[in-house]
C-alpha cells in the first residue's frame, strides 16, 4: 500500500508494554454495576463478556455430553446407557457445540473486537445487539430444558427427514429441535445484519476496508454468510414445523413430498455454516501471528480475497454432504469440483500464515501457540476433507468415524483453538490484566494431546467401518483399542477445560497488569486503555495505515487522541430493558407453538409486538429527567 | 460477495456518493410514468399467459425481470442511491437467485429425477 | 441532531453508536446506517422467499392427487390483486414524495391509499384462500396445498406487517408529525413495502402465469 511509507518491521516489543503513560487508569470507573446494569447494558463490550461467558458453559454441557458418550464407547457390546439416551446425548453436543459455543463464541470476540479495531464506539445497533444476545441465551436455555423433560433432541444436528416426522418422533424432542433452532437463527441474523452495518459505516477516519484488521474482514465476511445463510435454515425449519404441527407434506414421500429436499435445504445453509464458524478462527490468528512474528501479516490482499473468495464458492458445494443420496453423475461431478476448488483458498491462507512466521521474531506464548497449533491442526483437517471431496471416495467413507475425526479436526483443531488463541490475545484488553502464562502452557499442551489423543484414532476405526451415530459397536469389529486412546483422550481435553477455567477466573482476579498495549501489537484497540473505557474512543483517531501502532509517528499521533481524558465523556445510548423482554416474547412465540394449537402462539406474538413498539418510541440518548419526546 | 464488497470498498473509500442519500427524489410525474409501465407489462403477462405464444415461458420471466429492475430501481431508489445499497442488497440476491435455479436444475432438468413418479 | 432525523428509536441506534463527539452524523460513508442496515435485511429476505419459493418449484408436478394449479387459479381475479398491489407501490412513492415535501395532506392521502390497497390485497387473498379450501385444496391436502399456502401466505403475513406499519405512519402523519426531517423514516418503511411487491412480481409470474 502506498501509505505504507514506514519501516514495517520495526520492532515494537521494545517500547510497547509501557508506552501507554495512562494504564493505570481503568475505563468504566463512571459505569453503573450490579447485576441490573447488565440485563439492561446495551454496550457491545459487555455484551460480548456476556456472549464469551454464556458460550463457556454450553460448552461445559456438550463436552460433558461427549464425555458421557466416550464412556458409552469406551468398549464394545456396553449398555452403560440407553441407545435412546445415546440418540440425545449425540444430537445435543453436536447442537450445542455449534450453535450454542462455536457460533456465539465467535460473536462474542465480534462484539468486543471489532468496534475496538475500526475506532468506533459501539456498534451501529446497540440495543439490537442486546437483543441478539438475550434470544440467543433464551434459545439456549429452551433446547436444554429438553432434558428435563426427558425429551431431548433425538435426530441428530443435521435431522434427516423422516427422523424428525412425528411418525418417527412422536414425542416433544424434535419439537424442542425444529423451534430452539428457530430461535437461535433470529438471533444470528440480526447480528450479522448490524456487524455488516457497523463495518461500513462505523470505521474511524482513514480507515478504509484494506486497512482493517484480517479479524474485522473475517466479522465482515462471516457476517453475509449469516444474513444469506441462516435464512435457509429459517425457511427449512419452518416447513419442517409445519409437517409437525399442521401435518403438511413438504418432506413427506408418502404425499409426494422428498426427504431429501431436506437435506438439500439443510446443507445450502450447512455448508456456508461451516465457513462461518471457521473464518473467525482464521481471522483471529490472521491477527496474533504477524503481532508475535513481529511482521507485517504476509499478503494481506490475498488473505481478504482468498477468505471473501472461501465465502462464495461455500455456497456452490453443500452437496457434497449428498453424494450418497444418489444425486447423479452430472450433480455428483459439479460437486466434487467446486470443493476441490475451494481447498484452494483455503490452502492459499495456510501458507500465508507460514510466510509471516518466516524470517520473524517469532514469540512463542499461549496466544502464538494455539495459533499454530491451528494452522497443524486445520491442515489435517483439511487434507481428510480433500479425500472425501472425491465421490467415490466418499461413498466409503460416509456416515464412518473417519468424518467424524474429519470434521473434529476442522472444528476442534480449527476452530477452538482460534478461539483460545485470541483469548489470550485479547484477554489482557478486556480485563487489564494477562492470563497466566504457565497455566497457559498447560492448558496449550493437555488439549494439544488430549486432541490428538481423541480423534486421530477416529480415523482408524472410521476405516475399519465403525459407523457414526451407533450406540455400540461389535467386538469383531476390532475398533475397541482406538476407541479405548479416543476415551482416554476424551478426558485429557477434560482436563485441559478445567485448566482454562482456572486460568480465566485466577488471573480476571490477579493476572499481571497489562497496559494499553502489551503484546506491542499493531491494530488500532491497542491504542486505548484497558480495559476500555465505556465509550472506548474520546475522540475518533485517524487511521494512515494498516500496521497504525506500528508507525511510530503515526501511533503518538493516534495515542495522543485514543489515551486523552475528555473534559465532557461522549454521549452513549441509556441502558434499555426492552431487548430483554423482546427476547422473552420471541422466545415465548416459538416455545408456544409446542402447544399444537395454532392462536396460543398469537398471544405471545401480541406481546412481541407490544415490546416491538415499546422499543420503537424508546429515545436511547433521551436525557434522565427530561421528558421523553418522540415523533 | 466479492461483488458486493468492491462496491463497498468504492462508495466507502472515495466516498464519491455522498449527498446522493437524501438528495434522489424524481417527480411525481416520473412516478406516475414508471406505475404506468408497471401496469402495461401485468397486462402483456396476462396476456401472454391467455394467448401461450412460442417462447411463452421465457417471455414472462424477462417480464418480470424487468418490473422488478423498474421497482427496485426506481420506487425504491437504488438506481440512484449509493452504491453501498446495490452492494449489501445483490450480495443476498445473487445467491438467492443462485439457489433456486440451482435446485430447479437439480431437480427438473437433471437426470435421475429426485421425486418419486406420479402415480 | 440526529434525533431529527429518525423519528423511531432504532434510528437513534444507528445515528448515535459510535458517533463523532462533535457530530453524531459520522459515518464512514455518510450514508444513513439504518437504511444501511435495512437493505442488508432486504438481502437477507431475499433468501428466506428464495428458500420458500425453491421448495415450491421443486415441488411442481409432484402432487399425487388434484386439483392441480390449472384447475383451481382464478387468474383474471390474481391479475386484480396483482394490479392492486402494483398501484400501492406508486402510492408509496408518491406519499413519500409528499412527506419529503412537506405537504401533509398529500402524505396522508398517499399513505392512506397504500393502507387501503394493501388491505384489499389482503381481503383478495382471504377470498381465493377460501375458495380453494372449499374447492378441495387444503394446506395437508398435497404438496401443491402445502407449499402455495405457506409461499402465499408468508407473502401475506408481510403484507400484513406492512400494513400494520403504514397505519402507523398514517397515524403520525395525521397528528402532523410526519415532517420533512422524518422522510428517511418514511424511505424505509416504503423500501420495505416495495420488497414486498417485488417478490409479488415474482410469485405471480412463477407460481400463477408458467404452472
Amino acid at each position: 500500500m502506498s501509505e505504507t511509507t514506514l519501516n514495517p518491521d520495526m520492532a515494537p516489543d521494545d517500547t510497547a508494554p509501557d508506552s501507554a503513560p495512562s494504564h493505570m487508569q481503568h475505563g468504566g470507573h463512571d459505569e453503573p454495576t450490579g447485576l441490573w446494569s447488565w440485563i439492561t447494558t446495551v454496550d457491545h463490550k459487555r455484551i460480548g463478556i456476556m456472549y464469551f461467558l454464556t458460550s463457556l458453559v454450553f460448552l461445559g454441557i456438550g463436552g460433558i455430553e461427549a464425555l458421557i458418550i466416550r464412556l458409552q464407547l469406551f468398549a464394545p457390546e456396553q449398555a452403560l446407557i440407553s441407545a435412546e439416551t445415546y440418540n440425545q446425548l449425540f444430537t445435543m453436543h453436536g447442537t450445542t457445540m455449534i450453535f450454542l459455543v462455536a457460533m456465539p463464541m465467535a460473536v462474542a470476540f465480534f462484539n468486543y473486537v471489532v468496534p475496538l479495531q475500526i475506532g468506533a464506539r459501539d456498534v451501529a445497533f446497540p440495543r439490537l445487539n442486546a437483543l441478539s444476545y438475550w434470544i440467543y441465551l433464551f434459545g439456549g436455555i429452551y433446547l436444554n430444558v429438553s432434558w428435563f423433560f426427558g425429551a431431548a433432541p433425538n435426530n441428530s444436528w443435521v435431522g434427516y427427514a423422516p427422523l424428525t416426522n412425528t411418525v418417527y418422533n412422536p414425542g416433544l424432542n424434535a419439537d424442542f429441535w425444529v423451534l430452539g433452532l428457530s430461535i437461535l437463527g433470529v438471533s444470528s441474523i440480526m447480528g450479522g445484519v448490524n456487524f455488516i452495518t457497523t463495518i461500513i459505516q462505523l470505521r474511524a477516519p482513514g480507515m478504509k476496508l484494506m486497512r482493517m484488521p484480517i479479524f474485522t474482514w473475517m466479522t465482515f465476511v462471516t457476517s453475509f454468510l449469516l444474513v444469506t445463510a441462516l435464512p435457509v435454515i429459517a425457511v427449512a425449519l419452518i416447513l419442517l414445523a409445519f409437517d409437525r404441527f399442521f401435518a403438511t407434506n413438504f418432506f413427506v414421500a408418502a404425499s409426494g413430498g422428498d426427504p431429501v429436499l431436506w437435506q438439500h435445504l439443510f446443507w445450502i445453509f450447512g455448508h456456508p455454516e461451516v465457513y462461518i464458524l471457521v473464518l473467525p478462527a482464521f481471522g483471529a490468528i490472521s491477527d496474533v501471528i504477524p503481532a508475535f512474528s513481529r511482521k507485517p501479516l504476509f499478503g494481506y490482499p490475498v488473505v481478504v480475497y482468498a477468505g471473501v473468495l472461501i465465502g462464495f464458492i461455500g455456497w456452490g458445494v453443500w452437496s457434497h454432504h449428498m453424494f450418497t443420496s444418489g444425486l447423479g453423475p452430472i450433480a455428483d461431478s459439479f460437486f466434487v469440483a467446486t470443493t476441490m476448488i475451494i481447498a484452494i483458498p483455503t490452502g492459499v491462507k495456510i501458507f500465508n500464515w507460514m510466510a509471516t512466521m518466516w524470517g520473524g521474531r517469532i514469540k512463542f506464548n499461549t496466544a502464538m501457540n494455539f495459533a499454530i497449533g491451528l494452522v497443524a491442526l486445520f491442515t489435517v483437517g483439511g487434507l481428510s476433507g480433500i479425500m472425501h471431496s472425491s465421490a467415490p471416495v466418499d461413498l466409503q467413507q460416509h456416515d464412518s468415524y473417519f468424518v467424524v475425526a474429519h470434521f473434529h479436526y476442522v472444528i476442534v483443531g480449527g476452530i477452538l483453538l482460534g478461539m483460545f488463541s485470541g483469548l489470550y490475545y485479547w484477554f489482557p484488553k478486556v480485563t487489564g490484566r494477562f492470563m497466566d502464562e504457565k497455566l497457559g502452557s498447560w492448558h496449550f499442551w493437555t488439549t494439544l494431546i488430549g486432541f490428538n489423543v481423541t480423534f486421530f484414532p477416529m480415523h482408524f476405526s472410521g476405516m475399519y467401518g465403525m459407523p457414526r451415530r451407533t450406540w455400540t459397536y461389535s467386538s469383531e469389529l476390532n475398533v475397541g483399542l482406538y476407541n479405548q486412546l479416543s476415551t482416554y483422550g476424551g478426558f485429557i481435553l477434560a482436563i485441559s477445560t478445567v485448566i482454562l477455567l482456572w486460568n480465566i477466573w485466577k488471573s480476571a482476579r490477579s493476572g499481571a497488569e497489562a497496559g494499553s498495549n502489551p503484546w506491542g501489537a499493531p491494530s488500532l484497540e491497542w491504542s486505548i486503555p484497558s480495559p476500555p473505557h465505556h465509550y472506548n474512543f474520546p475522540a475518533l483517531p485517524t487511521v494512515q495505515s494498516r500496521e497504525p501502532m506500528w508507525h511510530e509517528a503515526e501511533r503518538k499521533a493516534i495515542e495522543a487522541v485514543t489515551l486523552a481524558h475528555p473534559e465532557v465523556e461522549p454521549e452513549m445510548p441509556n441502558p434499555s430493558y426492552w431487548p430483554i423482554l423482546l427476547a422473552l416474547g420471541v422466545t415465548a412465540t416459538w416455545a408456544l407453538v409446542m402447544t399444537g394449537i395454532w392462536w396460543v402462539p398469537l398471544i405471545g406474538f401480541a406481546y412481541t409486538a407490544f415490546c416491538t413498539y415499546m422499543w420503537a418510541f424508546e429515545d436511547p440518548f433521551a436525557k434522565k429527567g427530561a421528558e421523553v419526546t418522540h415523533g | 460477495m466479492s461483488e458486493m464488497t468492491h462496491e463497498g470498498a468504492h462508495g466507502a473509500v472515495h466516498g464519491d456518493d455522498h449527498g446522493h442519500d437524501d438528495h434522489s427524489h424524481a417527480s411525481p410525474g416520473f412516478y406516475w410514468m414508471i406505475g404506468g409501465i408497471l401496469a402495461v407489462l401485468t397486462a402483456v403477462e396476462v396476456a401472454l399467459f391467455y394467448m401461450k405464444p412460442p417462447l411463452e415461458q421465457p417471455l414472462l420471466l424477462i417480464l418480470s425481470a424487468v418490473k422488478f429492475v423498474l421497482v427496485v430501481g426506481y420506487f425504491m431508489h437504488l438506481k440512484f442511491d449509493s452504491r453501498v445499497f446495490t452492494g449489501v442488497f445483490m450480495a443476498g440476491f445473487v445467491l438467492a437467485m443462485f439457489m433456486v435455479s440451482a435446485l430447479v436444475v437439480l431437480y427438473h432438468f437433471l437426470p435421475p429425477m429426485q421425486v418419486p413418479a406420479v402415480g | 441532531m440526529a434525533e431529527a432525523v429518525m423519528g423511531h428509536g432504532a434510528g437513534h441506534d444507528a445515528s448515535h453508536g459510535g458517533g463523532d463527539h462533535d457530530g453524531h452524523h459520522y459515518t464512514a460513508t455518510g450514508l444513513n446506517s439504518w437504511k444501511v442496515g435495512f437493505w442488508t435485511f432486504i438481502g437477507s429476505e431475499c433468501l428466506f422467499f428464495g428458500t420458500l419459493l425453491s421448495t415450491y418449484m421443486v415441488y411442481k408436478g409432484a402432487s399425487l392427487e388434484g386439483p392441480y394449479p390449472l384447475d383451481i387459479f382464478d387468474i383474471p381475479l390474481t391479475t386484480l390483486s396483482t394490479f392492486v398491489l402494483l398501484m400501492s407501490s406508486l402510492a408509496m412513492v408518491l406519499g413519500l414524495d409528499g412527506v419529503q415535501k412537506g405537504s401533509r395532506g398529500k402524505a396522508a392521502f398517499w399513505l392512506g391509499v397504500v393502507v387501503v390497497f394493501g388491505s384489499i390485497f389482503l381481503g383478495f387473498q382471504y377470498y381465493e384462500f377460501n375458495h380453494f379450501i372449499h374447492e378441495g385444496l387444503t394446506l395437508q391436502h398435497s404438496v401443491f396445498g402445502s407449499t402455495f399456502y405457506v409461499l402465499t401466505g408468508f407473502h401475506g403475513a408481510h403484507v400484513t406487517v406492512g400494513v400494520i406499519w403504514m397505519t402507523t405512519l398514517l397515524v403520525q402523519s395525521l397528528r402532523g408529525k410526519l415532517t420533512p426531517d422524518k422522510a428517511l423514516q418514511v424511505e424505509i418503511a416504503g423500501l420495505y413495502w416495495h420488497f414486498v411487491d417485488i417478490v409479488w412480481i415474482v410469485i405471480f409470474v412463477l407460481v400463477y402465469l408458467i404452472p
